[in-house]
C-alpha cells in the first residue's frame, strides 16, 4: 500500500496527537494514584500503632477516592503501552530490544505487585488480619511507584540512549549493559523528579480537600489531621522534587541542548546568559533575528549558565547556534549533521545492496564501521552514526520544537512548584497556630490549587516531550522514521474515538470524585441516607 | 543446545506460559458476559461483580504483561502485528478501556452514564475480549498478510516502514478465515465455562449455582465443538517450517501434526491438559455439591494453551506466517530479541515463582470467605 507524501505526513502528525493525547490523559491520574497510595499508607500506619479507630475511618475516606483514580489511570494506561506498536512500528522494531525489557519487567515486578494487593487493600479488611492490610497498602504504594520507575527508565533511554551498540543486519538498536540503561544518569533524575513531583500534587489535593471540608464546617479533625499529614509529605518531597528538577536543568544541557534553548527562548547563544524569569514572546521571525526573544522581560544575570554548567560566565548555546552551527563552540550546523546522518544510512543502503547480490567484501567492510569495539567503529561512530536520525530530516529547521509551548509550559511548572512549596510551609504554619480555620480565603486559595497542581503536572510533561521533538530517540530516530505505515485516516478514527471515550470518562470520574467529596467519611453510626452508592438492597 | 537458542526457546515458553495463564483468567470476562443470564437481580448481580471484581485486575495485568513479555523477549512481533492488524488490536484495547472503569464506577453515585451502560462495558468485554484475543492468536497459525524488510530503513526519503500490511482491512482479514473463528469463539465458550465455574467456587448461592451450572452445559458443548474443529483443521493444516541453519522458510503439509509427533511431551501434555479442562467441567456437572472443578478446568486450560503456543512456535515453525511473502514469516529465531537482553529479562524471570507465590498467597487470604448475600448486604463502602 503506497501512501502519498502529505498522508505519510498527516500520518506523523495524527500519531503524535494520538499519543499525546492519550499520555495526557494517563498522566491525569497516574500522579495522584504515586502520591496518594503513600499518603493513606502513611495514615493507616498511624491507625495501626495508635489503633484509634480515627484514623482507620480517615484512611477509608481518602482510600476511597484513591480507587476511583486508581480505575481510570488503569483504563488510560493499557492503550499507551500498545500504541508503541500499532502507531509506532519502526520504533518499537528499532528500540525494542532495549525499550521492551523495561515494560517487561515494569509488568513483572511492579504491575502484579500493585493489582494484587490492591485487592487485599480494598476488600481485605475485614478479611485479613490488619498488619496484612497495612503491608498490603505500603505494597500497592511501592508497585505504583515501582511501575513509575521502569517506564521512566525507558523514557529516559529514549532522551538520553546509553547501553547499547547498533546492529547493521537486525537493523536495530541492542542492549550492551543494563545497568547503564537502568542507572543513567538521566533515568535516575527523571525518576525521582517525576515521582516527588507526583507525591506533591497528591499533597495538595489531599490538602485542597481537606480545605474544603473546613470551609464547609464538616470533619474538621479529620481536615485537620489529613493537612497535616499531606502538607508534611508534600513539603518534603517539593524539596526533592526542586532538586531534581535543578539537576535535570544540568543535565539536558550536556544531552538535549535544543530543549534547554526552547525552554529559555534563548535564539543567540552567549556566555553569562540570563535566566529569563518571565517575558512576553515574540513572533518567530523576531525572535529569531532580535538579541531579545521577548517583551518586558524580567531576567536574573548569568542565572541561566550558573543553573546549567554551575558557573556564571559558561556558555549557553542558543536555537540558531545549533541550527546553523557555530564552529567556534565546536557546534556543528544541522545541514551538517544531516550529511552525516545520511553517510551513516548510505552504510546501511550499501550493506543492503551487498547483501542481495552476496557481495561479501563489502558487507564485512560495512559490519566493520559499526563495530563499536575497532578504532574503525569507534570513529564511524562518533563522526557520523551518532547523526543516524537526522539523515531522514528534510530541513534544518525541523530540529527546533515548538518554543512557545515548552517556554510558557516550563515557567507554570516552575511557578507552581515554588507556590506550592510556600503554600505548605504557610499551611504548617497556620496549622501549628491553630488559625487554619479563620484564614478562609487561604482554604480558598488551597482548594482551587488542585486544578493547579494539574496544570503544572501537564506543563513538565510538555516540556519533557515536547521539547525533544522531532526525535523519539534523541538524535537517532525522528517521528518521521518511527511511524507505522497506516492511512492518516485510520489513526484519526481512533484519535477521535478515544477523544470522546476519555473525555466521558473523566466526567465520569470528577463527578463520582465530588460526590463521594461530599458524602465525606463513613458514618460512625450507621446512616444509610448518607450512603446511597451502596448495593441493590431494595431487591 | 547453544545459549542463545535456548534463550529464544525459554522465552517463547515463558510467552506461551502467559498466554495460558491469561486464557485461564480469561474467566473474568467469561463472569461478565453472563452478567444478565446468570444474575436475574440487583443482588445477585452485585454478587457477580463483587466476586469477579476481585480478580479482574489480574487478568488485566497480565494481558498487559504478555504484551510487554512479547515486545521485550519478540519485538519484530510487536512491531509487525501491532502495527499491521492496527484495527484488530484497537478494538481489543477498547473494549479492555471500558472494562477498567466499570467495576469502579457502575454503583457510584453520579456516575454519569448510569448503571446499566457499566455493565454493558463489562459485557461487551466479557463477549468481545475473549472473542477477539481468541481471534488474534488464531493467526499465530494461520498466519497474515505481511512483509517484513528490516533494511527499509535505509530508504531516505522514501518508504522506511520496516514491517508493512499488504491488505487494507488491517487485520480484519483474520475473520475471514473459518479457522480463527473457531479458536475465537472456543476461547470465548471456555472463558464462560471458566466463569461458571469461579461462580460455583466463589459464591455461596443457591440460584447463582443452578444457573451457573447450567450455563456449564451452555457453553460446554459449542466450547467442545468449537475447539475440536480449531484443533483437527489445524492438524490437517500446511505450516510454515524454517530451516534453522538457512532461515529459509517453506511449507510443509501436516506441519502442526508432524509438531505433535515430533514433541511428544507436548502431545502427552496436551491430551491431559483438555482432559482435566473436560473432567473439571463433568465433576460440576455430575455432582450436585462440587464447587472445586476450576481447580481441574483452570490448569487444564493453562496446560492446553501453552501446548498450543508450542506447537505454532517450537520444532523450527514460523509462529506468524506471512501469507503475503512467506520469507518474512516470524520465527522464534528471526524476531528474538538479542542475547544480551534475553539473558537479562531471564535472570528477572527467576522472580516470576515468588510472584506467583505472593499472588497465590493475598488470593487464598481473601477467598477464605465465600461471597454471600449478607456481605453484599453489608456496609462496606468498598463493595463495587
Amino acid at each position: 500500500m503506497m501512501l502519498s507524501t502529505a498522508d505519510w505526513m498527516s500520518v506523523v502528525d495524527w500519531s503524535r496527537a494520538q499519543f499525546a493525547m492519550t499520555a495526557i490523559y494517563h498522566w491525569l491520574f497516574v500522579p495522584l494514584t504515586l502520591g496518594l497510595g503513600f499518603i493513606v499508607a502513611i495514615m493507616e500506619t498511624i491507625y495501626y500503632t495508635t489503633k484509634d479507630e480515627f484514623w482507620k475511618r480517615t484512611t477509608k475516606f481518602w482510600m476511597k477516592l484513591f480507587g476511583v483514580n486508581f480505575a481510570i489511570g488503569v483504563a488510560t494506561g493499557i492503550i499507551l503501552e500498545f500504541e508503541f506498536g500499532t502507531n509506532w512500528s519502526n520504533y518499537s522494531h528499532f528500540v525494542g530490544d532495549i525499550f521492551g525489557a523495561p515494560l517487561a519487567i515494569e509488568g513483572i515486578m511492579a504491575f502484579f505487585l500493585e493489582s494484587t494487593f490492591i485487592a487485599v487493600m480494598f476488600f481485605g479488611w475485614n478479611k485479613v488480619s490488619k498488619g496484612f492490610h497495612l503491608t498490603a497498602t505500603w505494597l500497592t504504594a511501592v508497585g505504583a511507584s515501582l511501575s513509575a520507575l521502569w517506564i521512566l527508565v525507558a523514557n529516559a533511554w529514549m532522551q538520553y540512549p546509553v547501553g547499547m551498540t547498533f546492529n547493521v543486519e537486525t537493523a536495530r538498536n541492542e542492549m550492551t549493559s543494563f545497568w547503564e540503561v537502568l542507572f543513567s544518569p538521566v533515568a535516575m533524575n527523571k525518576f525521582f523528579h517525576t515521582v516527588t513531583s507526583s507525591y506533591m500534587l497528591a499533597a495538595v489535593f489531599v490538602v485542597g480537600i481537606s480545605a474544603w471540608f473546613l470551609l464547609k464546617g464538616r470533619e474538621q479533625l479529620m481536615a485537620r489531621r489529613s493537612m497535616m499529614v499531606a502538607s508534611i509529605f508534600g513539603l518534603v518531597f517539593a524539596l526533592v522534587a526542586a532538586a531534581t528538577g535543578d539537576g535535570s536543568g544540568v543535565q539536558i544541557a550536556r544531552t538535549q541542548p535544543m530543549k534547554l534553548a526552547a525552554m529559555e527562548a534563548l535564539y543567540h547563544g552567549q556566555k553569562g546568559a540570563p535566566l529569563t524569569v518571565i517575558s512576553v514572546l515574540k513572533p518567530e521571525k523576531e525572535r529569531m533575528t532580535q538579541e531579545k526573544a521577548g517583551w518586558m522581560n524580567i531576567e536574573i544575570p548569568r542565572m541561566l549558565s550558573l543553573m546549567s554548567y554551575r558557573d556564571g560566565d559558561a556558555y549557553v548555546a542558543g536555537i540558531n547556534d545549533l541550527v546553523e552551527g557555530n564552529p567556534e563552540r565546536g557546534l556543528l550546523s544541522v545541514e551538517e549533521k544531516i550529511e552525516r546522518g545520511r553517510v551513516a544510512i548510505g552504510e546501511l543502503a550499501r550493506y543492503r545492496q551487498a547483501k542481495q547480490g552476496n557481495d561479501r567484501e563489502v558487507m564485512r567492510e560495512v559490519l566493520a564501521k559499526f563495530d563499536p569495539k575497532s578504532s574503525e567503529g569507534k570513529t564511524f561512530h562518533k563522526e557520523y552514526f551518532r547523526y543516524f536520525g537526522y539523515g531522514y530530516l528534510s530541513s534544518p529547521e525541523e530540529v527546533i520544537p515548538n518554543v512557545p509551548l515548552v517556554y510558557y509550559s516550563f515557567r507554570v511548572m516552575v511557578g507552581a512548584g515554588v507556590f506550592f512549596i510556600l503554600s505548605f510551609l504557610f499551611t504548617l504554619w497556620l496549622l501549628k497556630k491553630q488559625q487554619i480555620e479563620t484564614r478562609r480565603w487561604w482554604l480558598w486559595v488551597l482548594l482551587w490549587s488542585i486544578p493547579l497542581a494539574y496544570v503544572a503536572s501537564q506543563a513538565g510533561w510538555i516540556v519533557a516531550e515536547v521539547g525533544r521533538q522531532p526525535w523519539t530517540i534523541q538524535d537517532l530516530l525522528p517521528t518521521v522514521a518511527a511511524v507505522s505505515r497506516i492511512d492518516s485516516a485510520s489513526v484519526v478514527v481512533t484519535f477521535f474515538l478515544f477523544v470522546v471515550l476519555f473525555t466521558t470518562l473523566l466526567i465520569a470520574e470528577i463527578m463520582i470524585m465530588r460526590r463521594q467529596v461530599k458524602i465525606g467519611p463513613e458514618p460512625l453510626l450507621s446512616d444509610p441516607e448518607q450512603s446511597n452508592d451502596k448495593t441493590n438492597r431494595d431487591e | 543446545m547453544e545459549t542463545y537458542l535456548f534463550l529464544q526457546h525459554y522465552w517463547w515458553f515463558l510467552i506461551s506460559l502467559l498466554g495460558g495463564v491469561l486464557v485461564f483468567l480469561l474467566f473474568v470476562q467469561g463472569g461478565q458476559g453472563m452478567l444478565y443470564t446468570v444474575g436475574k437481580s440487583g443482588v445477585e448481580r452485585d454478587m457477580i461483580v463483587n466476586a469477579l471484581g476481585r480478580k479482574w485486575e489480574t487478568t488485566f495485568t497480565t494481558l498487559v504483561t504478555f504484551g510487554g513479555a512479547f515486545f521485550a523477549s519478540f519485538p519484530l512481533f510487536y512491531s509487525t502485528s501491532f502495527g499491521g492488524a492496527f484495527y484488530v488490536w484497537m478494538l481489543i484495547l477498547l473494549v479492555f478501556v471500558i472494562q477498567a472503569v466499570a467495576y469502579e464506577f457502575r454503583r457510584k453515585a453520579d456516575n454519569f452514564l448510569g448503571e446499566k451502560t457499566y455493565e454493558w462495558f463489562l459485557m461487551i468485554n466479557g463477549v468481545l475480549g475473549a472473542l477477539l484475543l481468541g481471534v488474534a492468536v488464531g493467526t499465530l497459525f494461520t498466519g497474515a498478510n505481511f512483509t517484513v524488510n528490516r533494511l527499509n530503513l535505509a530508504n531516505v526519503g522514501g518508504d522506511t516502514a520496516i514491517s508493512q500490511w499488504t491488505t487494507p482491512w488491517r487485520g480484519l482479514d483474520a475473520l475471514a478465515d473459518y479457522r480463527n473463528w473457531a479458536l475465537g469463539l472456543a476461547v470465548l465458550f471456555l472463558s464462560r465455562m471458566l466463569g461458571a465455574q469461579y461462580f460455583l467456587n466463589t459464591i455461596d448461592d443457591k440460584s447463582i449455582r443452578t444457573r451457573s451450572r447450567w450455563q456449564l452445559w451452555f457453553n460446554g458443548i459449542p466450547f467442545v465443538l468449537c475447539f475440536l474443529l480449531f484443533l483437527v483443521s489445524i492438524m490437517f493444516s500446511k505450516g510454515w517450517a524454517v530451516d534453522p541453519s538457512t532461515g529459509v522458510i517453506s511449507i510443509e503439509p501436516y506441519k502442526y501434526w508432524h509438531n505433535l509427533l515430533a514433541m511428544p511431551a507436548v502431545f502427552v501434555a496436551l491430551v491431559v491438559g483438555v482432559a482435566a479442562v473436560l473432567t473439571g467441567i463433568l465433576c460440576d456437572l455430575c455432582r450436585e455439591e462440587s464447587t472445586k472443578g476450576i481447580w481441574l478446568s483452570g490448569p487444564g486450560t493453562v496446560v492446553t494453551v501453552v501446548c498450543l503456543f508450542l506447537l505454532a512456535g517450537y520444532n523450527n515453525t514460523a509462529y506468524y506466517p506471512s501469507l503475503a511473502d512467506m520469507q518474512s514469516s516470524l520465527t522464534i529465531y528471526n524476531s528474538s530479541s538479542s542475547e544480551f537482553t534475553l539473558t537479562a529479562m531471564s535472570i528477572v524471570s527467576l522472580l516470576i515463582p515468588f510472584v506467583v507465590a505472593y499472588i497465590w498467597y493475598a488470593w487464598r487470604a481473601m477467598n477464605r470467605k465465600k461471597i454471600t448475600r449478607e456481605e453484599i448486604l453489608s456496609e462496606d463502602e468498598h463493595l463495587y
